[in-house]
């Protein structure tokens, strides 16, 4: 079962933090990979919250590649992060040529366009880079999005860490996502590491999603080029996300509502009751069920923790005004913030959303029994 | 016996028979038990003549010969009185002096059957043991803590849904706008199948409507029962229970009169309406009830005259084409119960089912599709429909569904599987592999009637005399003296311990891969099969 570890802080922290978080809770992963999200970046990317990064890792021949194609298309280098790496990489961990952070310019023609178009054009480069990629093997693209880095690894991950030197002081991020991954059931693949990411939603989970074939039909199916990939039974939360949130024009409280809907005696007695119904019916194939902690992010900034039905992965809550970590394991959380009020930490139950938004002051507890504040 | 016995090309000797009679002579006490029960009057009272010859050993003794009589089982070789190897007899005889043993060889019987012309018609299934079915497994079985759930002890939610789901954009788009969205209905994922009420007896009837409503009331489980061809009892239209029976309306339109009158007076929706196609039994053929079981009750109920054999088109004749049949058919049941009720069509497995899906798919208004395989059961038809024609449902409703997933309707038109589930006693294992086959439910006739009701019938043509209104344990006769045999109240009881059986067993197969409150609809990673040219055909994995 991997390991999760997320945190929402006023003051942009380096990524070594939550990668500290995961290595106390180190029996519970196995090396296989370490992802890193990180969101409402400091340091330099300050200045350009609205220029997308791309992030992913490339071979010399790869970044030509990556070059040749964006200036294609009209895009400029704004900014750029090297990772130059030790020549021998630790033990496990495959020798890369460049892990790439570049900030762009948009073309000059996008500059009319809606962010709606932006948004789906960006997904679209960042598809295309990928299958680009896989087919010279010289590209992983992982995210193409302003205010967005993501990294990922097979290795150990303070190993990484120190390899990637991510302690760097451009490098910091006001929210942290990561993974310490435990193959459970694939192969090992890159694109199979947490946490995944479409156009600003990023979640990450730990436990098996059986339910994952005919969430996989059933998303492929919607007419959305970004529904794909889906190299890990747990990608599909990402997209579920997304698709609840933009297509479905609901908040983030009914997303539990999607993945476990409630009882039907529960559903007759909620004051939401027929609309949650039909949910229940409409996205029947979405209903996850299996044992699974979700842990994501949205555009907004919030952060956000949720349980599968009978509750059997855990998940905790907990930190003070201005910092608030999620964690997979209570000692991941007292590694991060161990001045908290710890009587304060909260585990979701299985009716239960956890979110820390943007101000980050307060853990919001959303019981699925609740009224829903959104509708679309 | 006269020693001229005419010998003529069809007679037939005992032997000849798929099923002989052993009589013990030592143990019967002549009671009279089994020839009374046969339904076929294959035995009779025989009186036998013994000769007796003694040699006289000693010296002085002469030679003699003596006769003497016995009386005893005899058993009938005519092919109207063969043996069905029902085993009424056994079953009622005080000394377990009798029993019908299947013969060795093929029976000859076979070549006799259709005398005067008439092919033989009989009830059951193909007679062909064991299907694909049989031979999936289940090998996605966790064997860390990840997705295991303690099948006794987790709260599982074990329902489907039947009727048009909208995608879920649209859904909720109506709903805001508040536009029609069809009725859905959240039933137990095992239906029993459409059985008319003319083929059942009425006990029969009376004890799995009974228990479907203990199933319901008690068990909170929502079992739907439909009614075939011929209509419901008044009573019932007009009562609470309505809500658990899904109305048949098939091609001969029999009993639709009843349950047109009875509309304004009912107090509940029926569950759903099934339009009938075709039955997978016998594709191509529509509903036949023989004269023998028509008796007034039936006759008045499906407003024909008593005694005459009922045959339904093979299709609906009042339609043009499946398009139409779509349009106006489906449509007006709508508008009979206010689009409350959810209306959908069931055909046989043919290789002509996709074109109907896709039909429905462009249909706002179709409920389901039915598909009903080869292996499903009918009360009566011609062998050769039964033995040789119609399409495995395997295969089928795999086709269907992975239609559905390429135009992304998978989650809106739920396919409802038939067709020899169970058929070897594997219930649970069969419609397993089926719903993660891509079915939303399954519907089940036979297997209910074996396990609930003890019907005879076998894959090797035991019994299968449903036709003719014989049915020695009195399922499918309208003879009082013959459904008197059987006891509604203990049809009921059966019934639930069916039902609650077959959800521990489902429970243990969905709960080694995590599910509880939505079926394993379309999952079909955690199948398997031996048979490289079956995975391959239904996109599953071959595993040896
Ligand atoms: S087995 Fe059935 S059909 Fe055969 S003799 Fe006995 S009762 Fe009659
Ligand atoms: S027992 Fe009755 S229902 Fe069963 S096969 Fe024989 S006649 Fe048909």
């Amino acid at each position: 079962m991997c390991r999760l570890f997320a945190m929402s802080s006023a003051e942009p922290l380096s990524p070594i933090v939550a990668l500290e978080a995961l290595d106390v809770m180190r029996e519970g992963h196995d090396g296989s990979g370490v992802g890193l999200f990180l969101r409402d970046l400091g340091g330099p990317f300050e200045e350009m919250k609205d220029a997308p990064i791309l992030s992913g890792i490339f071979t010399e021949k790869g970044l030509k590649r990556l070059d040749a194609y964006m200036m294609n298309i009209g895009f400029m280098t704004k900014y750029k992060l090297s990772i130059k790496v030790p020549k021998t990489p630790p033990p496990g961990v495959p020798k890369r040529d460049v892990y790439l952070v570049r900030a762009y310019e948009y073309p000059e023609e996008w500059e009319n366009l809606s962010f709606d178009q932006i948004a789906e054009r960006l997904v679209r480069i960042r598809l295309e880079l990928r299958a680009m990629g896989e087919a010279e093997k010289d590209m992983i693209v992982f995210s193409f999005w302003p205010d967005v880095i993501m990294i990922k690894e097979i290795g150990e991950p303070i190993q990484i860490a120190e390899h990637l030197k991510l302690d760097r002081k451009e490098l910091k991020a006001r929210i942290l996502m990561a993974q310490g991954r435990q193959n459970t059931n694939y192969a090992i693949n890159l694109y199979a590491c947490h946490p995944f990411f479409l156009q600003g939603y990023s979640t990450m989970t730990n436990g098996e999603n059986t339910a994952f074939v005919p969430i996989r039909e059933f998303l492929q199916s919607r007419n959305f080029p970004g529904y794909t990939g889906y190299q890990s039974d747990s990608e599909v939360f990402t997209h579920i996300l997304h698709y609840t949130i933009t297509r479905l024009g609901l908040g983030i409280e009914a997303y539990k509502h999607v993945i476990t809907p409630l009882r039907d005696e529960d559903i007759a007695r909620h004051p939401d009751g027929p609309m949650l119904q039909q949910i229940k019916h409409g996205c029947r194939r979405l209903i996850i069920d299996g044992p699974n902690c979700v842990i994501g992010s949205l555009p907004d900034h919030s952060l956000f923790m949720v349980q599968d039905r009978k509750k059997l992965r855990p998940g905790v809550v907990g930190g003070k005004p201005g910092c608030f970590a999620f964690s997979s394991e209570i000692c991941g959380l007292d590694a991060a913030i161990p001045d908290r009020d710890k009587s304060r930490d909260f585990q979701p139950m299985y009716l239960d959303t956890a979110i820390v938004g943007p101000e980050r002051q307060e853990v919001t507890i959303c019981r699925q029994t609740s009224p829903l504040v959104h509708r679309p | 016996m006269p020693s001229n016995i005419p010998i003529g090309p069809s007679t037939l000797s005992t032997f000849d028979l798929p099923w002989q009679i052993l009589w013990d002579k030592d143990r019967c006490t002549l009671c009279g038990q089994c020839t009374a029960v046969c339904p076929v009057h294959a035995i009779e009272l025989g009186v036998f003549r013994k000769r007796t010859v003694d040699p006289a050993w000693g010296s002085g003794s002469k030679p003699s010969t003596s006769f003497s009589l016995y009386y005893g089982i005899r058993q009938k070789t005519a092919p109207a009185n063969a043996c069905v190897g029902c085993a009424m007899c056994t079953l009622v005889c005080p000394n377990d002096a009798i029993r019908p043993l299947r013969a060795e060889e093929d029976d000859k019987l076979r070549f006799h059957r259709n005398q005067g012309g008439q092919a033989r018609n009989r009830g059951g299934r193909r007679n062909v043991p064991g299907t694909v079915l049989d031979r999936i497994k289940f090998i996605r079985i966790s064997m860390l803590t990840d997705p295991a759930l303690d099948a006794g002890r987790h709260e599982f939610e074990i329902r489907t849904l039947l009727g048009r789901v909208l995608d879920p954009e649209d859904n909720l788009k109506f709903l805001n706008q508040n536009g029609w969205i069809p009725p859905v209905r959240e039933i137990y994922p095992l239906v029993i199948g459409s059985m008319s009420f003319g083929a059942l007896s009425p006990t029969m009837w009376e004890g799995l409507q009974m228990g479907v409503a203990y199933l319901n009331e008690q068990m909170g489980m929502p079992v739907r029962m439909c009614t075939g061809e011929g209509g419901c009892p008044p009573r019932l239209l007009r009562s609470r229970f309505l809500k658990y029976v899904i109305l048949q309306i098939a091609s001969g339109y029999f009993g639709w009169d009843e349950i047109i009158h009875a509309l304004p007076h009912m107090k509940e929706d029926p569950c759903a309406i099934e339009i009938k196609y075709g039955q997978g039994a016998k594709p191509g053929d529509g509903g036949l009830l023989m004269w023998y079981k028509v008796n007034k009750l039936i006759a008045a109920i499906r407003g024909v005259p008593p005694g005459v054999s009922l045959p339904s088109p093979p299709t609906h004749q009042t339609q043009y084409s499946i398009e139409e049949s779509v349009a106006k058919m489906i449509q007006s049941m709508y508008m009979a119960w206010g689009f409350r009720v959810p209306v959908y069509p069931k055909i046989s497995a043919t290789s002509t089912a996709l074109a109907v899906l896709n039909n429905l798919v462009r249909n706002p208004y179709a409920g389901g599709l039915g598909i009903d395989g080869e292996d499903g059961g009918t009360g009566a038809a011609y062998n050769v429909s039964m033995n040789h024609m119609g399409h495995p449902i395997a295969s089928n409703i795999r086709d269907a569904y992975l239609t559905l997933v390429q135009s992304g309707k998978q989650n809106e038109i739920p396919l409802i599987a038939g067709g020899g589930i169970g058929k070897s006693g594997n219930l649970a294992a069969n419609a397993a592999a089926l719903i993660m086959l891509g079915a939303s439910a399954v519907q089940v006739g036979k297997s209910i009637m074996q396990a609930a009701a003890g019907c005879l019938g076998s894959e090797t043509d035991r019994c299968n005399i449903c036709n003719i209104g014989q049915c020695p344990k009195g399922i499918t006769s309208q003879d009082p003296r013959l459904y008197r045999r059987l006891d509604p109240e203990k049809v009921a009881e059966r019934l639930v311990d069916v039902y609650v059986s077959f959800d521990t067993e489902l429970k243990k197969i969905i709960a080694p891969l995590g599910r509880s409150t939505a079926l394993p609809i379309g999952m079909s990673d955690a199948l398997g099969i031996d048979d490289r040219d079956v995975a391959e055909r239904l996109h599953i994995q071959y595993v040896v």
